[in-house]
């Protein structure tokens, strides 16, 4: 059973029930209920380093090519293999995106570095004066919701069982400790292996199984713009301090453009990063930073209105790892959570992965640095 | 017209009336009446087709949050007629979609 009906849990139960499996999917809430719903739909293999995380979105990136054929999630949720466009301001900048890119090549990513004076060929309303860019082809878009409620209603054709509404509140346990299931408000449901895939609340469903896992939430303001012409923006264009920002480690709020227009008209600017717990208030200063960051990138944006600003919460682990795979301090208790921005992208890989480690099936991928009991005692005391 | 108007029941006092113009028709207005306003009381109820299927739009929220009544005013696109007052000799033209970039 798989505890979570965002995208990450969808992929789960869907490559769990098409492996063979009888599965069951609890949300206390709807489909795409938490993070899921508050993203922007990135896939995107541009931002990661080499190392595990970007073989999991390599990995993610083929899986989502197969799930939009056979589930049609261009027509229904929006699947664009639009590219990713980073950008850098100035030589310095320019220098590191370029040894970054060169990196990422050997690791296998498609990037193809843009010189200043073709950025408008591939973005014609991209701001003069840039020093230049790297083009990445593997970056995709997808309207995650959508995504999300292909992915359970796939599951449920191949006979897995969605329960929403019903909020999980004790894991299940044998005398020796092995996981068999859990209570919920709505009775109990028993299986051998339950999967943790609550996102940001993932540390939550670890304590009802007795186990730390020290997930916490990183809050993202979206911004959304009046539905503009279609090709006004063509690709997902970000600045390129977006990658440090993703990766540092500062509570302090950081913000970089992320840019890319949607199939409805309206324009998404992200994204914004801040530790301040589960605080959803919303902040102009926040939001005003984000504009002006978009409008440095597209000045055509200057006298476009936007509709409404989003927030959500992203869940990160202190090593900006998700955390996939058994929990050997709880036999049974299978985590898929974790993600941080990236869980939208990373989700086929995780369910596919998850389903492989269900069915004692060889991992495709080493997940030693996803193990859930990575952290040392102080790492997991938040 | 109705003896109950809006202008009765509030016993508004507006300043002299004035036209607009939509798409090439004499549209009357009276000072601080939004564009939206001004072409229900001229019976006209849509002014926007949508940018997949054509479909006629007009005022859906009336408070400037759906920006389903987008209009052009004196060439600018993308302007919600709800909230957007009208003056004399604006020339407010249908929009296809949504329009053109500003």
């Amino acid at each position: 059973m798989v505890v979570g009906a965002g995208m990450v849990g969808a992929a789960c139960a869907l490559h769990a029930a098409a492996a063979g499996l009888r599965t069951v999917l609890v949300d206390r809430g709807p489909v795409a209920g938490g993070t899921t719903g508050a993203g922007e739909g990135n896939l995107l293999v541009s931002d990661k380093e080499p190392g595990p995380e970007l073989g999991l979105a390599l990995l993610s990136a083929r899986l989502w090519q197969g799930l939009t054929e056979r589930h049609k999630l261009g027509a229904t949720a929006e699947y664009e293999a639009k590219g990713g466009l980073v950008v850098a301001s100035g030589e310095e900048g320019l220098r590191a995106l370029l040894d970054f890119a060169a990196a990422q090549r050997r690791s296998g990513v498609e990037a193809v570095p843009v010189p200043a004076d073709g950025l408008h060929e591939l973005e014609p309303r991209l701001a003069e004066g840039l020093a230049g860019g790297v083009h990445y082809p593997q970056d995709a878009q997808v309207q995650p919701a959508l995504a999300a409620a292909r992915l359970v209603r796939a599951a449920r054709d191949l006979g897995a069982e969605a329960r929403f509404g019903t909020t999980v509140t004790a894991v299940l346990r044998t005398p020796d400790g092995a996981v068999r299931g859990v209570r919920t408000d709505r009775g109990d449901i028993h299986a051998p292996a339950v999967v943790n895939a609550a996102g940001t609340w993932g540390g939550e469903v670890a304590a009802l199984a007795g186990v730390r896992l020290p997930v916490l939430p990183r809050r993202g303001f979206v911004l959304v713009t009046e539905p503009l012409p279609a090709r006004t923006v063509r690709h997902k264009v970000y600045a390129a301090d977006y990658v440090a920002d993703v990766a540092s480690d500062s509570a302090d709020l950081q913000t970089s453009a992320v840019v890319e227009a949607t199939a409805a008209g309206p324009v998404l600017i992200g994204a914004s990063r801040e530790r301040v717990g589960f605080d959803r208030t919303f902040s102009l200063p926040v939001v005003r930073r984000l504009a002006a960051q978009a409008l440095a990138l597209f000045p055509v944006l200057r006298d476009v209105a936007t509709l409404r600003a989003y927030t959500g919460f992203r869940p990160y682990l202190p090593d900006h790892l998700p955390a996939i795979g058994p929990d050997p301090r709880a036999p049974g208790l299978h985590h898929a959570c974790g993600h941080e921005g990236a869980g939208i992208g990373l989700a086929p890989a995780t369910g596919h992965l998850i389903a492989q480690c269900l069915t004692g099936v060889r991992p495709d991928l080493d997940l030693t640095p996803f193990r859930p009991d990575r952290f040392t005692a102080e790492e997991a005391t938040p | 017209m109705s003896r109950r108007s809006p202008l009765r029941l509030a016993r508004a006092a507006p300043g002299p009336g004035f036209t607009f113009s939509f798409d090439g028709r004499d549209i009357p207005a009276h000072p601080g009446q939004s564009v939206a306003a001004a072409l229900w009381s001229a019976g006209v109820l849509s002014w926007r087709t949508t940018r997949v299927d054509g479909a006629p739009r007009g005022v859906f929220c009336g408070i400037g949050v759906c920006f389903d009544c987008l209009v052009t005013v004196n060439g600018r696109p993308g302007q919600r007629a709800c909230v957007t007052a009208a003056h004399p000799g604006d020339v407010v033209t249908p929009q296809a979609g949504t329009g053109e970039l500003p």
